[in-house]
């Protein structure tokens, strides 16, 4: 196990410079999620642009984990629809569920498929899911989702 | 320094035992919870393979030798801090032990809004809107969430001591904050987070002035120094078994005959009571009273066998090494810089519970890099978030040593925070 597996490039850099960082001016709906086991904080704000598509802003305090990975959930999801989004977030839960096993879909995540080590961490998971937990609250929040997902935090 | 360390590590199987890929294992996390030696593992072991069976019912031989050993271990522990037998309840946890005090306050103020009946209730137990509780900003959620929700069911005002930059409680207005409304003041002897020893005996004294009962959560205290309970002058002191080598599932709650006479019960059922029919029950007196149902047996007995373990070395002795290690630990920490130590920074009236922020860097990535060196810390909040609050950070990363821990460990440690900046490339 060493520690660049965990701490990918991608996160590192999305770490020291987050992406779409800030909170909008007037969101449709906004979540704020801590993971009470370490006191991380994070604020997820969805409303929709003058394309149609997710506009994003977040903005919190936490470790590498959580916040690189909020950063790459924006960047991910901005300007998609809110069911693209959905399928992100699942494929992103599913990759942390795997325990490290299994190809996460580059196609589908992107980015974020850097966190596939952080499923070996089972202490990390919970930083990894609390900014898309967060997206999916104020997605509810907003209205833009309906509250009938079967996933729940681990 | 005066702990053969080298000998004691010896008695603890797991510590041999490596981590992530091999690595030697550095246990730096006894604040949490300590490493158990073959002593108390044999103990316990020992207990059920020749005299188990129920305590304090039946009639048989086995029940008898059970009963004999589960009281022993309750005079051996009573004995470790200065206290008879009968005083010693065992609860699960401290944190039990917390609640079995809050709920004291609060049944005795439902019992007597329900009018108790034939039961004498204990005023100072019974709470009104216009009373208060104190503690303080450092206190673990375990000593803060029960009096928070006590406060809720009785209207109630919880105040607290405020902590000075160095983590030393405020204690310039204690004649204001504990004054003739207060009916309860829990404080920790020492800060699991900060490390601070606070001066409990001048608190003790104050809430008693003004009648209050006087509380000391003594989880990080009791297995790291001499504690006396007679020089504390708690009304009320509880520790949990598995932070001094015990295992888990047994915490000890100290309480006055007095004290514990007057106050109502926790847990009913079983083994608590004195006679009970169908309409209603009287109870057993204390300690049983607090000890419904099949009591903690065998954590008792290992937890004897950890006091004995600890007496032999001697807890001056314990204290003494642990001194040294926090002297240690504060001239390496303070020599990297960066590093930032949240609590007092001397060893002056201040244990081994050490935490520390690093700039730049969040706890949970130190205390990764950490572990992947094999070095075991704890990061978070320590079940302290409003003392993080006052410091205004987030988490630290704490290190807190114990009997099997030496220099090196420290610095393997410390080696780990610098490696972090590397890694995370934020050293100054
Ligand atoms: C100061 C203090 N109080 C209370 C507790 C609670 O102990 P437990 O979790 O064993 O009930 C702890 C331990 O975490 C502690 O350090």
């Amino acid at each position: 196990m060493n520690l660049e597996s965990l701490y990918q490039e991608i996160i590192l850099d999305h770490y020291k410079h987050p992406r779409g960082q800030g909170l909008l001016d007037s969101p449709l709906g906004s979540a704020h999620h801590v993971n009470p086991t370490c006191g991380d904080e994070l604020t997820v704000q969805v409303g929709v642009g003058s394309a149609g598509g997710l506009v994003v802003g977040y903005e919190g305090q936490g470790c590498s984990i959580s916040q690189a990975s909020a950063s790459v959930m924006s960047e991910l999801v901005s300007g998609h629809s809110v069911q693209d989004a959905e399928t992100f977030r699942l494929a992103f839960i599913e990759m942390m569920h795997a325990k490290g096993t299994g190809e996460p879909d580059e196609e589908v995540l992107g980015d974020a498929v850097a966190f596939a080590g952080v499923a070996k961490f089972p202490a990390r998971i919970k930083c990894a899911l609390l900014g898309w937990m967060a997206l999916q609250d104020a997605e509810i929040q907003s209205g833009l989702l309906t509250n009938q997902s079967e996933e729940h935090s681990p | 320094m005066s702990l053969d360390v080298v000998r004691i590590k010896k008695d603890f199987p797991l510590l041999s035992r490596t981590v992530r890929d091999g690595k030697e294992l550095v246990y730096l996390d006894s604040g949490a919870t300590s490493q158990k030696p073959y002593q108390v593992l044999d103990a316990e072991r020992a207990f059920y393979e020749t005299s188990y069976a129920a305590v304090h019912r039946g009639a048989h031989a086995l029940a008898e030798e059970a009963t004999i050993h589960y009281e022993d271990a309750r005079s051996a522990i009573a004995g470790f801090i200065g206290a008879a037998p009968s005083n010693i309840v065992f609860t699960k946890n401290a944190t039990e032990a917390l609640n079995l005090c809050a709920y004291a306050f609060s049944n005795a103020t439902s019992l007597s809004r329900q009018g108790a009946g034939s039961r004498s209730i204990d005023p100072r137990f019974i709470l009104k809107p216009s009373d208060s509780i104190v503690i303080s900003e450092m206190e673990h959620h375990a000593n803060l969430v029960p009096w928070q929700e006590l406060c809720a069911k009785t209207g109630a005002t919880l105040r607290w001591f405020s902590l000075d930059d160095e983590g030393r409680l405020d204690l310039s207005n204690m004649d204001t904050l504990i004054d003739s409304t207060t009916k309860v003041v829990s404080i920790v002897h020492q800060s699991n987070i900060l490390g601070t020893v606070n001066p409990v005996r001048a608190i003790m004294d104050r809430a008693h002035e003004v009648g209050a009962v006087g509380i000391v959560d003594g989880c990080q205290s009791v297995p790291h120094m001499p504690v006396d309970i007679a020089s504390v002058g708690a009304d009320l002191l509880m520790w949990s078994g598995h932070k001094m080598l015990g295992p888990t599932g047994i915490g000890c709650l100290y309480g006055t005959s007095e004290i514990l006479d007057a106050m109502p019960p926790f847990l009913t059922g079983g083994s608590m009571i004195e006679m009970v029919s169908i309409e209603t029950s009287t109870f057993a007196p204390a300690p049983q009273k607090f000890e419904a149902g099949t009591p903690m047996v065998a954590q008792a007995v290992g937890l004897a066998a950890g006091v004995r373990y600890l007496e032999e070395i001697g807890m001056d002795e314990v204290a003494e090494h642990e001194a040294a290690l926090t002297d240690h630990t504060l001239s390496v920490l303070t020599a990297i810089p960066g590093v930032r130590i949240i609590g007092p920074s001397t060893t002056f009236e201040r244990g081994s519970t050490i935490s520390f922020v690093v700039d730049g860097l969040h706890p949970h990535d130190v205390g990764q890099v950490l572990d992947n060196l094999g070095v075991a810390v704890r990061v978070g909040h320590h079940c302290a978030w409003p003392t993080c609050r006052r410091f205004g950070v987030p988490a630290t990363t704490r290190i807190s040593p114990y009997i099997y821990n030496d220099e090196s460990d420290i610095d393997r440690a410390a080696a780990g925070i610098i490696a972090a900046q590397e890694f995370f490339g934020v050293a100054p």
